[in-house]
């Protein structure tokens, strides 16, 4: 076992456990792949194991996560928040990293991979546009060629997002093709990677995909639980919060805060997914709740999907839970009953939004807004009165603000 | 062994083999181009089973599958109205794994058979994965035809060519399918390279758009596969008979080439 490693006050805990097998987490997971790609995801799970458990390659992970990305993150207690739900909430501050969300863990990771295989050009997907941006920043720092692929109806409503990716002179491809969002998107990466792969790492955003992505992103996101873990025993006198929270699009904040309690029994852990128009409106992206086992994406998981086993279009206002699918290892977590799924609505997620702007002073992306809501709703009901939550505050609203402004009637944001 | 057979045995005659691939259940008469391709020359015929989310295929083969979608094809339709086809040559659905894994492994077998479908390709299911598909598919008679890349090493390539059944399936370019101006660099190298690990048939497929590529193509290996360049004159609105003339153009070029080298 490698030990922890260390650069100016970050700290990464020693590697997780590995799936079994090809990339297994239960029966889910695998590496369903045009034969094209395997050789290339051998090698990357070789790179992969062999850096981290390199001293050096953590350290100097450690060390950019310190200077570049900010890290440790702050846990802020709630005092106002707190008052409101009669429950104790603590925020896992991942707004405050460097980009603005959890997406800068994993990339800065994938960077230094993409160095140690001598690639000089990464291609990323992005659904909200965090992922594009965090992977075109470390793509600025490393001296990379990038391109970003985002489905069209995403860069309309992530437009922000959309100028900082060109500001940091990564190119941005919209597609166009089926829902136009971030399924397609990684279906656009996929069929570049196929032409490209020689050259090429594609830098995937969140625990999905083919092995070793999952196993690979979770442990580059365990930073976040595993900081946040102690933070908490350090507040909370030695003990550990009563629930961890998380939203679930693709499920990496959410995997990788749960890394941290996994072992904990006594924490409930529960992941948030968009819940769209109401899940009885067939519009939403909760595939744990409403999806059924199948292959997509190289993974074998839990996938919203017809009868006759085509995937279906998921539907959510935040641009990084509109997905039809979710990482294998949640299916797992579900299907072993460690963590539990549930979800919110467009319209609560609205209401998370301003609830934690107005008693907090914080303001959310819409992605964490919709674990806010399910806290809101459940406080006082399945949370009890008096227990401690610690909520991953995935990152922050800036990009959603016009978008926000709009369907809550600021009619004067511009 | 249908397909493996019938394409040793038309090798052995001196041909090279033509595959050409139609996506099925694209427009109400795509039994009649099944047909009118077996009548021009092909010697064996893969039929695409639509898909949601198509990784490998191009914009030719994503607007077809799309179109087929939204005119309501099915896996288990298409399979159904294949069952209808009196063709002599053997047939080879071509799809994604999802499709297949959602039937049910032994159901979608055993209904390839009774349509009387010789084989399935399924490009995003490799050697490593093949497991339960392959269990089923080979208790049922089903031929897998597994797919070489031009990244695929050397002792990789090997397995892949002995696991196969059918023909082995050569990418002869490195990305998705769709038509090209040239035949690329890797064909002829992945082509050698299987030939010289296999007896089976070796096909290159991807990318192979016109009868001069079709030729050259066809030099490095037992045949090819053909898919977008037809697939985009039903598109365009083509039926059997502009289908039928394509592939007996290919034929035909095919064929000369045989006399010319004869
Ligand atoms: C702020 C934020 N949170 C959450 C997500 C969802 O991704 P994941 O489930 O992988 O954390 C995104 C994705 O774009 C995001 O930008």
């Amino acid at each position: 076992m490698t030990a922890s490693a260390r650069g100016l006050g970050v700290q990464l805990a020693p590697p997780g456990s590995e799936p079994a097998g090809l990339g297994r987490f239960g029966e889910y997971g695998g590496r369903f792949v045009p034969e094209t790609l395997v050789p290339a995801l051998e090698e990357l799970e070789r790179e992969f194991r062999s850096a981290w458990s390199s001293e050096e390659f953590r350290a100097e992970l450690a060390g950019l996560l310190a200077s570049y990305a900010g890290r440790p993150t702050p846990v802020t207690e709630c005092h106002r928040l707190s008052e409101r739900l009669g429950v104790r909430v603590l925020l896992k501050r991942e707004d405050l990293t460097h980009t603005g969300s959890h997406k800068i863990n994993n990339v800065l990771g994938q960077a230094l991979l993409t160095r140690r295989m001598g690639k000089q050009r990464v291609i990323a997907e992005t659904g909200a546009g965090q992922h594009g941006v965090a992977t075109a920043t470390a793509a600025a720092l490393f001296g990379l060629e990038c391109l970003v692929f985002m489905g069209a109806v995403d860069v309309e409503r992530q437009a922000l997002n959309v100028f900082r990716m060109r500001l940091l002179g990564a190119e941005v491809v919209p597609v166009e093709s089926g829902s136009a969002t971030l399924k397609d998107a990684i279906n656009e990466a996929l069929r570049d990677w196929v032409a490209t792969v020689e050259t090429t790492h594609y830098c995937i955003g969140s625990v999905v995909g083919p092995h070793p992505y999952p196993w690979m992103v979770r442990e580059f996101q365990r930073v976040v639980g595993d900081e946040a873990r102690e933070q908490c025993r350090a507040l909370l006198g030695g003990t550990d919060p009563d629930v961890v929270l998380a939203c679930v699009g693709g499920g990496s904040n959410a995997i990788g805060t749960f890394a941290g309690f996994i072992d904990l029994p006594g924490v409930r852990l529960v992941g948030v997914e968009a819940g769209g128009r109401g899940l009885e409106s067939g519009q939403h992206g909760s595939s744990v709740s409403r999806g059924v086992p199948g292959v997509l994406h190289g993974a074998r998981s839990l996938f919203l999907q017809d009868e006759h086993g085509q995937i279906l279009e998921a539907h959510s206002i935040s641009a990084g839970l509109d997905y039809p699918g979710v990482g294998p290892e949640h299916a797992e977590l579900a299907a072993a009953g460690r963590a539990e799924y549930a979800n919110a609505t467009d319209e609560e997620a609205l209401e998370g939004f301003e609830l934690l702007a107005r008693t907090e002073g914080i303001v959310p992306a819409l992605e964490p807004a919709h674990a806010i809501a399910w806290l809101a709703r459940e406080a006082g009901r399945s949370i009890p009165k008096g227990a401690t939550v610690l909520v991953t505050l995935s990152g922050r609203g800036d990009k959603d603000a016009e978008q926000v402004a709009e369907r809550l009637g600021y009619d004067s944001f511009r | 062994m249908r397909l493996e057979a019938a394409l040793r045995d038309r090798r052995a005659s001196g041909r090279s083999l033509l595959v050409p691939y139609v996506t099925g259940g694209l427009g109400s008469g795509w039994l009649d181009v099944v047909r009118a391709v077996a009548d021009a020359g092909a010697d064996a015929i893969e039929i695409g089973i639509p898909f949601s989310d198509p990784v490998i295929d191009g914009r030719t083969v994503q607007e077809a599958s799309q179109r087929a979608l939204e005119l309501g094809a099915t896996p288990a339709s298409i399979i159904s109205d294949a069952a209808r086809l009196d063709v002599e040559v053997p047939l080879v659905v071509m799809t994604y794994f999802n499709p297949v894994q959602h039937m049910g492994f032994e159901r979608f077998a055993k209904e390839l058979v009774e349509a009387g479908i010789d084989g399935a390709i399924v490009p995003d299911l490799p050697l490593d994965e093949l497991g339960d598909w392959s269990s089923a598919a080979d208790a049922a008679g089903v031929e897998t035809v597994l797919l070489a890349a031009p990244t695929t090493p050397d002792t990789r390539l090997r397995a892949i060519c002995e696991r196969s059944r059918g023909f082995v399936y050569g990418v002869s370019l490195m990305g998705v399918t769709g038509e090209r101006t040239r035949l690329a660099d890797q064909a002829s190298v992945m082509g050698s390279r299987c030939k010289a690990l296999t007896d089976r048939p070796v096909l290159l497929g991807v990318g192979i758009s016109t009868a001069e590529q079709a030729v050259e193509a066809a030099s490095f290996a037992d045949g090819v596969v053909v898919g977008s360049a037809l697939v985009r004159r039903l598109l365009e609105g083509g039926g059997p008979e502009q289908a039928g003339a394509f592939v007996a153009s290919l034929r035909a070029a095919l064929d000369d080439r045989e006399g010319e080298r004869g």
